[in-house]
């Protein structure tokens, strides 16, 4: 299926821009008419993703990252964060619950809320060119034939 | 992002409003720590009932103050959790702490 309306932002890995980019979801969503629950759960899935990207791809310096965002008629929305960063050497390692190398700060618990906030997510990893972390989410159509 | 903090007796009460993620979570801590460490209360209580955005870098903040505490013979309560937050804190096993306030929905 063709996605019906597209956006795409590059910034740099500051991470003032983890505010901006959950804004930023949301309000290109709000064309979806998500309620405010699904809204909250798209906001914090990004921001989990967006995070992973400025901490663990750019550990020590600032690096581009891409957000994509997909709305289809059927109600899907399909987030995508790509840096290309340092890239994650074992990933089903990573995506455990609870496992960081981010120190005593970080729970650990970036992939568990983005799985758990959203029907599908999909980590794509070379060490050394960066990682594209891609995730699903239906929100429901509430009035019919008006998308 | 803001932090209050007042003490009432033996407990330092941190409430959090605004937006709590990667970026605003540095400054939170030190402020809550560096409270924490001089007042030398029993109790933190952290409340979230003001909070208006929290990913998992909460999570990292309620786990670092509890061992804060922890290492001062201390404890955490949380207080005004979502139904979101409460969420993630099964996801981390938080859940199996002693960290609810126990005062909640008594008041």
């Amino acid at each position: 299926m063709k996605a019906m309306n597209e956006l795409r932002l590059t910034f740099p890995s500051r991470s003032a821009n983890e505010g901006f980019a959950r804004a930023a979801v949301a309000a290109f969503v709000a064309q979806l008419d998500p309620a405010v629950d699904e809204l909250a759960d798209l906001r914090t899935a990004v921001s989990e993703a967006v995070t992973n990207a400025i901490v663990h791809a750019y550990p020590n310096e600032l690096g581009p990252v891409t957000l994509t965002v997909r709305l289809y008629e059927n109600g899907r929305v399909c987030l995508q964060v790509r840096d290309r960063g340092r890239g994650i050497e074992d990933v089903e390692k990573a995506m455990e619950p609870l496992f960081t190398t981010g120190g005593e700060e970080r729970s650990g618990l970036g992939f568990s809320v983005m799985q758990s906030f959203t029907d599908r997510v999909r980590v794509r990893s070379t060490p050394g060119k960066g990682t594209t972390v891609t995730m699903d989410k239906y929100i429901a159509l509430r009035v019919k034939g008006q998308r | 992002m803001q932090v209050n903090l007042t003490r009432e007796g033996d407990t330092l009460i941190a409430a959090i409003s605004g937006e709590l993620d990667h970026h605003t979570a540095a400054a939170m801590r030190q402020q809550i720590d560096t409270a924490a460490l001089s007042c030398r209360c029993r109790v933190l209580r952290l409340d979230f009932s003001a909070l208006t955005f929290m990913d998992s870098s909460g999570i990292g903040l309620i786990m670092g103050r509890y061992r804060l505490m922890q290492s001062m013979g201390g404890c955490v309560q949380l207080q005004g959790v979502s139904g979101r937050l409460e969420r993630m804190i099964r996801l981390a096993g938080l859940d199996k702490l002693p960290i609810w306030n126990t005062q909640e929905g008594k008041e």
